[in-house]
Parts: C-alpha cells; sequence; structure tokens
C-alpha cells in the first residue's frame, strides 16, 4: 500500500528547507524501495514547525517538524510512514493547540489539499459557493454578501456587498473584478498563504463576484515580491480554464468570466485601490482622487470591484454556507472571521484564523507563546507599517475594528508585529516616516513633504534639539498628513509615528532610559 | 542563476509586440524587457512610447515610478534582504549591518567584481520566519541568523 505523505511548498515552508526535505524523503523512499507518493500542500500556518511532514492514517494527519535533511533516515527508522514515534512527532496535526482553537473558514482548506489540483479542490467543498451562486442569481448573492456583513480585509474595512451592489446598479457594459494581491505590509502574509495554498478559492471568490454584479473579466494584481504565489495562481487559473471553470459559460453556466494575473514592480503606495487601478493600466502607481470611486469610474474608466484577497477568498463560503452562518461569528460591527498573522519577534509565528473578539493580549502572549528572544514584549505594532504601536497596557483591546479605532489604532490586514524590550521606539517613528518618504507616490503635498519633514523633525527630537518645541510641530504635521493625504499611506502614517511618542515619550529624548537598562 | 542577453533592438521589438495589444501593456513589457535584458535598457524606452502610442516621457515617467525597474543590469547575483518592521524585530538591522560589511558594499550597490548587488526589500510576506532574504528571483531564506547569512552571502558570491 503507498503512503501519502504532505510536505508544504508554502513559500514560508521553502524559504526554511522545505524542498530539500522533500528531496531527502523522495530518494530515502527510492533507495528503500518505500511506496510513498508526497503531495505538495500550501501550509497550516505554524511555520515554527516548517518544514513539516504530515502522514496520511486512518485516525488523521499525523505531523513531524521542524524536519531537517538529516532527519529523514531516523523518521523512516521509527516508522514515520505507520504514524511511529519520534523525537519529532507532533502528534495529529489538528490537535496541536495552536490549530484546534482556530476556526478556520477561508483557510478552511490551506495547508491541506494540493493546491494545484481541480479534483483535491472540489473533493474538499470547492465550488459549492459557486454551484449555489448560480442556483440564485445575481441579485440574491449580493444579498448574501451584504447581509454576511464581510469587510474588506485588507484594511479599509468596508462593507464588500455594498461595494458590489454599487457596480451591479451601474448600467450593463464592460465591468471588471479586481483582486488586490499586493500584500505590502510587513507582518502581513495571508494573501500569500491563500494563493500558494488554495488560489481556486479565491478564483471562485472572484468569479462568484463576476456573476454578481455582471463583469466577464479578471485581474489578480500580485506583487513581484510573491514569485511562488505568481506561479501558484497561473497554474491554478490553468487548471480552472482546463477544467471549465473559467472561460465561457462557466460551469456550464450562460456566464463567461477569465482571470489574469499582473505583476506589480516593487511600489508598496500599489496595494492602495486607485493606485493600483493606474498601475494595472500601465501608468506610474499615483493615487486617484475619490470620487468617482472605482464602483463607478475604475479599471480603464469602467465599473469595478476590487477588493482583497481574503476578502475575496471569503465569499465561497459564505454563499456555500449561507450569509447567517457567517455573520454568527465575531463581535459588534465585525462579523465572520479574521485571519491574524503573527510575526516580528515571536516564538509560534503564523495565520490564526479566530472570530473577532479575542484580545491583542491572549492573541500575542498566549497563542503566540511570548517572544522568540525569550526577553520581555515592550510592543507590538498592529496593521502594518501604517498601523499604530500598542503598549503591554493596551493588551487588553479587542481585535476588532471599532475597538482599534477606538484606541487610535487600525487592525488594517490583520498582521501583529512583536518587539521585545530592546526596541527603540523613536527610532521606529523615525522609520514609519522614513517608509513614507520612500513610498510616497508624490501626488500630495501632505504625503510626499510631509514624510520627509518627519524623519528631520524626529531626527531633532532625537538629538534634543528644541525637543518640546519640535515634538508640538511633529504633532501639528501629524495632523496635517492624516487629514490631508489623499490615501492612507500620507493618512496613517501618523498612526505609528503618534503612538510611539504617545506611549514610549521616554524613548523620544536625550537619555533613553530604557534602552540603557536594556542592554 | 539569471543570465542577461545583451542589447538588441531587433529583440527587444519582438518583446515588445508580443505584450503590446494586452491591455494596460506598459509593465507587462517592461517585466519582459528586463527579464531579457536584465534592466530598462535607455534605447527601449522611445520604443515602448512608440508601441503603445504614448510618449516617452510618459514611459520613462513609468519606468523611474517603480523600484524593481533597474537602468543598468545588476551584479550576477541579486540578495535582497528585507528590512521591513518585522524583521527589524527579529534582529534584520544587525544582519543587514553584517552583510554590508562582508560584502563590502552599500545597500543599492553592487560588488567590485560585479558578482553580487546587495538591495533592501520592504517585506517579502514571510513574517512568521523573519527575518527574510530573497536571492535572485524565486529563491527564498528564513530565519536568517548570522550563521545562516554567512552561507547566503557565500552562495551570492560563489
Amino acid at each position: 500500500m503507498s503512503a501519502r505523505v504532505f510536505i508544504s511548498r508554502d513559500s514560508g515552508a521553502l524559504c526554511v528547507g522545505a524542498d530539500e526535505v522533500a528531496l531527502a524523503l523522495f530518494k530515502a523512499a527510492e533507495t528503500r524501495g518505500l511506496d510513498v507518493t508526497i503531495v505538495r500542500t500550501g501550509s497550516r500556518g505554524m511555520y515554527w514547525l516548517e518544514p513539516t511532514i504530515e502522514v496520511e492514517r486512518p485516525e488523521g494527519r499525523i505531523g513531524y517538524g521542524s524536519v531537517k535533511p538529516g532527519d529523514i533516515d531516523s523518521l523512516l527508522d521509527a516508522g514515520m510512514l505507520e504514524g511511529g514515534k519520534h523525537h519529532l512527532s507532533l502528534g495529529l496535526v489538528e490537535d496541536i493547540p495552536f490549530f484546534k482553537k482556530q476556526t478556520r473558514l477561508t483557510f478552511a482548506r490551506v495547508g491541506i489539499i494540493d493546491p494545484r489540483s481541480l479534483e483535491d479542490y472540489k473533493a474538499h467543498g470547492g465550488y459549492k459557493g459557486l454551484d449555489k451562486a448560480l442556483a440564485v442569481g445575481p441579485e440574491a448573492i449580493v444579498e448574501e454578501v451584504v447581509n454576511s456583513g464581510l469587510r474588506g480585509r485588507g484594511g479599509a474595512g468596508f462593507p464588500t456587498g455594498i461595494k458590489w451592489r454599487t457596480v451591479a446598479q451601474t448600467p450593463p457594459q464592460q465591468k471588471y473584478i479586481v483582486c488586490n494581491a499586493d500584500e505590502g505590509d510587513s507582518g502581513t502574509f495571508a494573501d500569500r498563504m491563500i494563493m500558494e495554498g488554495d488560489p481556486l478559492v479565491l478564483i471562485e471568490g472572484m468569479t462568484i463576484a463576476g456573476i454578481a454584479v455582471g463583469a466577464t473579466y479578471g485581474y489578480v494584481y500580485i506583487r513581484s515580491e510573491y514569485p511562488q504565489a505568481i506561479e501558484a495562481m497561473e497554474i491554478a487559473i490553468n487548471r480552472a480554464r482546463e477544467g471549465g471553470m473559467l472561460g465561457a459559460n462557466v460551469a456550464g453556466s450562460k456566464y463567461t468570466f477569465d482571470i489574469e494575473v499582473r505583476v506589480g514592480a516593487g511600489a508598496y503606495v500599489c496595494g492602495e485601490e486607485t493606485s493600483l487601478l493606474e498601475s494595472l493600466e500601465g501608468k506610474r502607481g499615483e493615487v486617484r482622487a475619490k470620487p468617482p470611486l472605482p464602483a463607478h469610474v475604475g479599471l480603464f474608466g469602467k465599473p469595478t470591484v476590487i477588493n482583497n484577497v481574503l476578502s475575496l477568498a471569503t465569499v465561497p463560503i459564505i454563499m456555500s454556507e449561507g450569509a447567517t452562518y457567517y455573520r454568527d461569528f465575531g463581535m459588534g460591527r465585525s462579523r465572520g472571521t479574521m485571519p491574524i498573522q503573527l510575526a516580528g519577534n515571536i516564538q509560534h509565528g503564523g495565520l490564526f484564523e479566530t472570530a473577532f473578539g479575542m484580545s491583542l493580549g491572549e492573541l500575542v502572549d498566549e497563542i503566540g507563546g511570548g517572544t522568540r528572544t525569550g526577553r520581555p514584549m515592550r510592543a507590538v505594532q498592529v496593521g502594518g507599517p501604517l498601523g499604530a504601536y500598542f503598549p503591554r497596557s493596551l493588551f487588553d483591546t479587542p481585535f476588532d475594528y471599532e475597538a482599534f479605532t477606538a484606541a487610535d489604532g487600525l487592525i488594517g490586514h490583520g498582521g501583529i508585529v512583536v518587539f521585545d524590550d530592546t526596541v527603540n521606539m523613536g527610532r521606529q517613528a523615525r522609520f514609519a516616516m522614513e517608509f513614507c518618504a520612500i513610498e510616497s507616490c508624490g501626488k500630495c503635498t501632505p504625503c510626499r513633504i510631509g514624510s520627509a519633514r518627519g524623519v528631520e523633525l524626529v531626527d531633532k527630537i532625537m538629538a534634543d534639539e528644541d525637543r518640546a518645541k519640535n515634538i508640538t510641530v511633529l504633532e501639528d504635521l501629524c495632523n496635517t498628513m492624516k487629514f490631508g493625504s489623499l490615501c492612507a499611506l500620507g493618512g496613517f502614517t501618523p498612526y505609528p509615528v503618534m503612538s510611539a511618542l504617545t506611549h514610549f515619550p521616554e524613548d523620544f529624548g536625550a537619555s533613553p532610559k530604557r534602552l540603557a537598562a536594556a542592554e | 542563476m539569471p543570465k542577461y542577453e545583451s542589447w538588441d533592438v531587433e529583440r527587444a521589438s519582438t518583446i515588445i509586440a508580443a505584450h503590446k495589444d494586452q491591455d494596460g501593456a506598459a509593465l507587462p513589457i517592461l517585466h519582459a524587457l528586463q527579464h531579457a535584458f536584465g534592466c530598462i535598457p535607455e534605447a527601449a524606452i522611445p520604443m515602448v512610447a512608440e508601441a503603445l502610442n504614448l510618449s516617452r516621457a510618459e514611459i520613462y515617467g513609468t519606468v523611474t515610478f517603480y523600484h524593481d525597474f533597474r537602468n543598468e543590469p545588476p551584479g550576477r547575483r541579486v540578495l535582497k534582504l528585507c528590512r521591513a518592521e518585522s524583521c527589524q524585530a527579529a534582529g534584520g538591522d544587525a544582519l543587514a549591518a553584517r552583510a554590508e560589511e562582508k560584502l563590502g558594499v552599500k545597500f543599492g550597490e553592487t560588488t567590485a567584481d560585479a558578482r553580487v548587488t546587495l538591495e533592501a526589500v520592504y517585506c517579502l510576506g514571510l513574517c512568521h520566519s523573519s527575518p527574510a532574504a530573497l536571492l535572485d528571483h524565486d529563491r527564498v531564506y528564513g530565519m536568517l541568523d548570522e550563521v545562516k547569512l554567512d552561507a547566503l552571502l557565500k552562495e551570492a558570491q560563489a
């Protein structure tokens, strides 16, 4: 009997040697004359255990991690293929607390299926959402998505269904579905995991969106820093086309829908939706003033739905299980689940999908297991380079759009970056301004000039040059950027700067006491 | 390891022609040109402009807007170290300084023997395993420490 073994091909597994492990296992099996089928999957998101080998057994998948190529012989000697005990044994993968505590809706199949197989996707519930969508028709799809309470997972949190309704109500003409896969926020990798681990769910979500609003063509705009995701999406699109799930008469219906991958070119600002549309049109990625909204005048001047990967990838389960099922998870106006990404100086780095409402402290201390260095945690940045820094005193903040806004922060795309007590928050504030200066598209003055002046101001404050006066000027500058910038780049850069200044004032003076104490 | 072609007008015309009928063709064309030549040669800019019925200034503006596009080919290997927050939190700044010192170049520069170009990148989406790096187009590295970085630098210089 052939043993089925699963090893991730997710770049998060490749970056710690998953290919080398797979090759070593393949060679060892050949030498020993063992009948082993190696299936390359996405990642479960428990990256500190990668590369993980999972073995299919009647009781479930038994895991071994983190495996090095040199461990293969001892693993096979220990009877790994029959689930035998070894010092790398993890037991049943789905019983690992980090995994067991999750509610996996968007990520239901990631790490389980072969992302390059349409059959495997369908065997695990794939395309049930599309079946339902085809059965109920465009108007009911839009209503279902509105009722689910799904909000844009890219960061802005705008209700997805409302965007769709706006595009659906425009007169029939060429319309587009654009998937924003320009995941540039440090601390985030959920979009990448979907594209590498379950790309067909994104294709299904985009197809449903196309049917709902009357669009026949979609683009997935992926950043060039994601080579594995680009390849995985292209392969999956071809599989879907070959299987009749893209192109004319999608799944045998009257609808036409096709998708193309476009690759970005290293501009962070292109994650902003209007800048992304400019880039897709082949121009400089400069932000557009709104209105008009992309829903009315979007790509090539046509009505366009532009959604984040996670928003679109969540649509299939909303359709197959119903809006009520989805909206019953969560709290307040934050419905459903959020794929939270734990990153930086953290013991258990990875993806944790859970209903909204868990506290920040629970996430980083209990789920994340504290810092990797073992030193005290001093600050966490939530929501990427434009998100606020939180001190321990705010760790009781529940993970929810409104609660984070109330705490002068944002959840953004759900990334949490952990820093230990060696961090200098003055330097982090300077970096936020510096990053904004590097990445500014240059269209609006508050962002273009403000960020450059911001770097200088932080430098002066750190050098104790007219400290009190310059702090006032920095606060004023942040206010101008926040309310005067065209998009979130200039508009949100004040979050990390002001939160660092507010919560860690001791790092902005001539005597950084904390730093001295930490050393 | 990528190998680049030397400038050839006909080759450039073929590349441009293969992509020019796509909607919003500029980025696909520029990526394809850079893939072939290692950069966007200055002579290619008027050719792209003409093919897309745009001005040279518009294409020049597009090329210079994006960090990815180069005006001269990089070294034999391109090593991108992530300098974003997650990697900073995990000791990335010290590794970045070490890489500069060992290679004898600053970020954005190529070693004198033209073997390695060292560049900063702002996030590779490997933040669960920071610090991270990318070698050439698609070789990813995570959980870097001094030992792993030194091995990576050695590989890049080989």
